[in-house]
């Protein structure tokens, strides 16, 4: 076995004092050898990013490693001075970051942000060496007309395209170490799927060692040679994929891979077979035009959707399908340009704002950001209340559900007297849950509502949202991008591609056997396609 | 720093209200306080201040230098610059706080409008630019031109060219809240508009709009004294600190002291107000500290 | 880019419009009779008259208004009630130490807070940073017009390196020209610079945190060039904004500048036309700055362009 590019030993880096602990990480062991793919896998707070960050020592200040050292290729990084950290960085060891936009400077061409790699480690490099090479670069991760490319600027491309350039930058100069933070997160599934294929191939004809960090034991068992799990600071257990995949031994790694929802959905529950409670019939939405003319996006085109009583529909697509605009239309946010939503015998999607009062208790909308969703300024109770008083409850007697719907989202009445700052964003989409639910709707919209969430948490969400709908006979719209989540709690779905549904039945007909085209494509990106899809399993309540 | 959008890491500040008793201990608050505080006590206790009538005319003590007598001199005819400062910090603190006062006001309604009502936003942003546009003093010397020098004329004058710059603060603040969730959240539980926009919208207001405050004080106090020092200002029977100096153009090559006390006086008002809205502003309003760096 | 760019100049015509109504109501709207005001008040009844008749009011306003737009779009701001000479011509003889002071002034201003402010955000919480912060408050808090008679009374009378006041046209000699705008340009780009660094400090600082400064490092790329091509030129559209909007605070400071220093500009105009009650000359000079004031901001919307290949479509 050759000598390992990477070597962290006995890593520790300090929090600031009054952190939740000492910490940020602690007794870190890793080490990564050429040619090999090493999977950091961790919920948030874990400290993997952390340890990515500290090997490339660009820590924030107020992080500060206190123990330990960082060897790449037998350098201590950790002690390296500023200099030669620099000289290190972009040469002997490169890094991809998360969001491709962000991280690409957006007034710069990004040929030249490539060579700006080059310039800064091979000074000897003429003009036209220089610009060969760039093109070469953004050849070999298979960026299309690379001349062309070169001179676009970052908001010119797409995700995928980004993630490619930040690819070929950290390429530039052959590193012997690359550290890839969710280098895929920020991305469609599809595209997801593109970018770990470029990474597995590169592996294949570059010598460089890679470091990923990711949350998705999905992507862990498409790219992994071998893993590390983190928890709060700690390694957890370390091994090869198929070990850590197939055989956990910690009860941690075990609850983790255990909360990875099956892309198999579970036997169908039975579905009383009334008139549907929410219809939609060729419901359009156009973005822009206006007075001054202008660009307009079709965001919605023709879409034909209903529910059922006590169904739960998913509406699954990546971003740009349109299917947020679709939750947004049938609960009134936006006003459809056109076409039919009805509620019941209803038709609300014409109404004017003033007057979607009644209709409003009807339908409540659970959001994706738990962080955003509830006002920081006002207290648990007094956001769960605000709806029933807007509909004449006395606020004694709202007070008095809210204390119940509490207790049904599994939290401490207590908590109607705190402010939303002191619940993590699990408590949070609870409590937003309570509040949609003091409305007594008939449609509950969960629109990427688990999507924010880390996996464990995300799993006790889910639960936590059949467990309500069998209580309580809800239908359901559930939009996610997400496949595995959507087969887990959905009895039928609707697959959405720009704007237009492309599929639609029961979950059991649309997972098992689909049929579209981009229905296949979508499965086939699925991380870790088929590794997960155990044998399905009993429906959790009921 | 960690992966996922979940991170706690991320938390949101606590709201203004627990960040108000948190602001009072930041220095350069307490410095702004202390200075605008003994000003403010100067200019209600003047008459207890061991001063004299500041309008009274001495002809034979002209233009003489600080003594015993005339702690800070005497201007051209004779009157006591001691006292006309004190005096002065009466005219000039009240102009401050009107003009803050009134202007956040108007500009709040003017905001809320523009931001929540898109059907008028492109009307009065576009008065508001065209007022901005306007050079501010050079409207306020119009409008006392014409409509007379006294300190409502004046107090009008400064207030207008700050108008739309509150409306636009708030407009942009009741854009970005009203993207927010939670207000979607209210909306979506039936709260109707007004109550939306008092609950959940203007609380988000508040901070901006007292640092805001503090430097409308700030900068109104140093446009009443040019305006006064323009000739364009209040009737210098009642002293101010701009008219005192403006008193003291002719002679200031032989009676420096006229303009400089005054003038001290401006600066270290203003700046004891500056500072404390800049304390202000770093701990009620990080985010617009960070977006507007701060235009006083 | 062409669809950008006439957006911009449509989008200019309806501010120009509220400039030229809002000048015009300020005397309509005025309380009391403003005609009475201008005269004075030992003014006969007939003074009076001739003065009213002089700015129009006799007429019904929809009149007034349209005969106002008219002679604006000629380009007759008016004539003087003192001198009887038409306001352009005035201002036309004034123009040049006025924008003499104003080219120094945004030069030497940009020249010196840009730097500052970089230097203040990359050194962030350091000595330096504290040192120009304090600078920029205390130029936002000391009144323009103090600070140009403590420096009178330092260089010019104190030490006599500088000329006291007056001006000198460029035309008889570049140094007797510079030597006496120094003074006038320190005094005038006190605030000026306090604004910019204070903007370029906080623009700077928030770029610096931005992950493609981030990558930047990651890739090795010098502090230097970080701070220069990634950095300050992501903060280049709000720097050059503020500059902008600065222009206003710089035409206030232009009509006090140029009364302590004597300078025989367009700030002195209007101030002796105060003095003289001379409403038409403060009308057309309001006129004048508040046009090129929206000019100079639609340049620099265009600029922008260049900035930020994001802002063109």
């Amino acid at each position: 076995m050759s000598a390992p590019v990477l070597d962290i030993r006995n890593l520790a880096v300090a929090l600031p004092r009054g952190g939740e602990r000492p910490n940020a990480v602690e007794g870190i062991n890793i080490t990564v050898r050429p040619r090999e793919i090493v999977c950091v896998v961790g919920e948030s707070g874990s400290g993997k990013s952390v340890t990515a960050f500290t090997t490339m020592g660009l820590l924030p200040p107020v992080l500060k490693p206190v123990a330990g050292e960082i060897l790449l290729q037998g350098e201590d990084t950790l002690t390296a001075s500023k200099a030669r950290l620099r000289e290190l960085r972009g040469s002997r060891m490169a890094m991809i970051f998360q969001e491709p936009m962000t991280a690409l400077n957006p007034v710069m061409p990004v040929g030249d942000q490539i060579a700006e790699a080059l310039d800064w480690h091979d000074t000897k490099l003429s003009r036209a060496e220089r610009s060969a090479r760039v093109l070469a670069l953004m050849d070999d991760v298979r960026l299309p007309r690379p001349a062309e490319m070169a001179k676009a600027y970052p908001h010119q491309l797409s995700g995928g395209q980004r993630q490619r350039v930040m690819i070929a930058m950290a390429l530039a100069n052959e590193p012997a170490l690359i550290i890839a933070d969710e280098p895929t997160t920020a991305l469609d599934v599809t595209t997801q799927a593109q970018i770990l294929k470029l990474m597995r191939e590169l592996q294949a004809r570059h010598d460089s060692g890679i470091l990923f960090i990711t949350h998705d034991f999905g992507v862990v068992a498409e790219i992994a040679d071998r893993v590390v799990v983190m928890r709060r600071g700690k390694l957890v257990e370390e091994g090869t994929a198929d070990e850590v995949l197939n055989h956990p031994r910690d009860p941690y790694t075990r609850m983790l891979i255990d909360a990875v929802p099956s892309a198999v959905p579970p036997p169908a529950r039975p579905i009383p077979d009334k008139a549907p409670l929410v219809t939609t019939r060729d419901v359009e939405k156009v973005y822009g035009g206006g007075v001054l003319g202008g660009r307009t996006v079709k965001a919605l085109d023709k879409v034909s959707i209903s529910l059922r009583p006590g169904e739960t529909l998913g509406i699954v697509g990546e971003s740009g399908s349109g299917k947020s605009t679709l939750a947004r239309c049938i609960a009134r946010f936006v006003d459809p340009t056109a076409g039919e939503i009805r509620l019941g015998d209803e038709e609300i999607g014409q109404k004017p704002q003033r007057a979607l009062h009644p209709i409003r208790r009807r339908i409540q909308v659970i959001f994706q950001d738990p962080y955003r969703s509830l006002n920081p300024r006002r207290t648990v109770g007094q956001s769960i209340i605000e709806g029933p008083m807007n509909y004449g409850t006395s606020r004694a007697e709202a007070w008095e559900r809210a204390r119940d719907l509490l207790k049904l989202v599994d939290m401490e009445p207590a908590g109607l007297d705190r402010y939303p700052h002191e619940f993590s964003g699990g408590q949070r989409q609870r409590i937003a849950i309570a509040r949609a639910l003091a409305m007594q709707p008939e449609v509950l919209i969960a629109d990427e509502a688990v999507s924010a969430l880390d996996v464990s948490v995300q799993k006790q969400v889910l639960e936590l949202l059949e467990d309500i709908r069998e209580k309580l006979g809800l239908a359901m719209l559930f939009i996610t991008h997400d496949l595995r989540v959507a087969a887990r709690i959905c009895d039928s779905v609707v697959v959405m591609l720009n704007g237009k549904v492309v599929e639609a039945g029961p979950s059991g007909e649309v997972f098992g056997n689909p049929q579209h085209d981009y229905t296949k494509a979508l499965f086939a990106a699925a991380p870790g396609h088929g590794r997960f899809d155990k044998a399905p399993r009993a429906p959790a309540a009921g | 720093m960690s992966a996922t959008g979940a991170s706690d890491a991320a938390l949101p500040p606590p709201p203004a209200r627990r960040r108000l008793p948190r602001a009072l201990t930041n220095p350069s608050v307490i410095v702004g306080l202390v200075v605008l505080g003994i000003v403010l006590v100067a200019a209600l206790a003047a008459p207890l201040l061991w001063t004299v009538d500041p309008t009274f005319l001495r002809p034979r003590f002209r233009l003489r230098p600080p003594s015993d007598v005339a702690w800070l001199g005497t201007d051209q005819f004779g009157r006591d610059v001691y006292s006309r400062v004190i005096y002065g910090a009466q005219i000039s603190l009240f102009v401050g706080f009107a003009v803050a006062t009134i202007a956040v006001i108007i500009g709040t309604l003017i905001g809320v409008v523009a931001g929540y009502f898109r059907m008028l936003d492109m009307i009065v942003m576009r008065v508001m630019d065209g007022i901005m546009a306007i050079p501010a003093i050079l409207l306020a010397i119009a409008m006392v031109t014409l409509s007379g020098a006294g300190i409502v004329t004046v107090i009008v004058a400064i207030v207008i060219p700050e108008i739309p710059r509150v409306a636009r603060l708030v407009r942009s603040v009741v854009l970005t809240v009203r993207e927010e969730p939670y207000v979607e959240a209210a909306i979506g539980v039936g709260t109707p508009l007004p109550k939306v926009l008092w609950r959940h919208v203007l609380p988000n207001t508040i901070a901006p709009l007292i640092v805001q405050a503090t430097y409308i004080c700030g900068a109104a106090i140093l446009t009443e004294a040019i305006l006064s020092f323009l000739g364009a200002g209040i009737p210098t029977e009642t002293p101010s600190w701009g008219n005192i100096m403006a008193e003291g153009r002719q002679s200031f090559q032989i009676a420096p002291w006229v303009i400089l006390f005054p003038g001290l006086c401006v600066a270290a008002t203003v700046l004891a107000i500056n500072i404390m809205g800049d304390g202000l502003r770093d701990t009620l309003d990080p985010r617009l500290a960070r977006r507007l760096g701060n235009v006083g | 880019m062409g669809r950008f760019l006439a957006g911009r100049i449509l989008a200019t015509i309806p501010v120009l419009v509220v400039v030229a109504t809002v000048v015009f109501l300020l005397l309509r709207l005025a309380p009391g009779d403003p005609a009475a005001i201008l005269a004075g008040d030992a003014a006969s009844p007939e003074q009076i008259a001739a003065i009213r008749a002089r700015l129009g009011l006799d007429e019904p306003p929809l009149t007034q208004f349209l005969e106002w737009i008219g002679r604006l779009l000629r380009g007759d701001l008016g004539t003087s009630i003192i001198s009887n000479q038409p306001v352009t011509k005035l201002i036309g003889e004034r123009i040049e130490p006025t924008l003499a002071l104003a080219t120094t002034t945004i030069l030497f201003a940009i020249a010196v807070a840009v730097p500052l402010g970089v230097v203040a955000a990359w050194r962030h919480g350091s000595w330096i940073d504290r040192a120009v912060m304090a600078f920029s408050v205390i130029g936002f808090s000391i009144p323009i017009f103090v600070l140009g008679y403590l420096l009178i009374f330092g260089f010019a009378m104190e030490l006599r390196w500088l000329p006291v006041q007056g001006y000198t046209s460029i035309r008889e000699g570049f140094l007797p020209f510079i030597t006496r705008l120094v003074l006038p340009t320190l005094t005038l780009s006190v605030i000026y610079i306090a604004l910019i660094a204070r903007i370029t400090r906080a623009s700077v600082l928030e770029t610096l945190g931005e992950d493609y400064v981030r990558t930047a490092r990651a890739k090795g790329v010098g502090e230097r060039s970080v701070l220069s091509r990634h950095a300050l030129r992501n903060a280049a559209v709000p720097i050059v904004s503020v500059i902008g909007i600065g222009i206003a605070l710089l035409i206030s400071g232009v009509v006090v500048t140029e009364s302590v220093f004597n300078l025989p500009g367009l700030g002195r105009l209007t101030v002796d036309a105060v003095l003289a009650r001379d409403y038409p000359v403060i009308q057309g000079v309001t006129l004048l700055f508040a046009f090129l004031y929206v000019l100079i901001n639609l340049g620099i919307d265009v600029a922008y362009t260049l900035l930020d290949p994001r802002i063109r479509y």
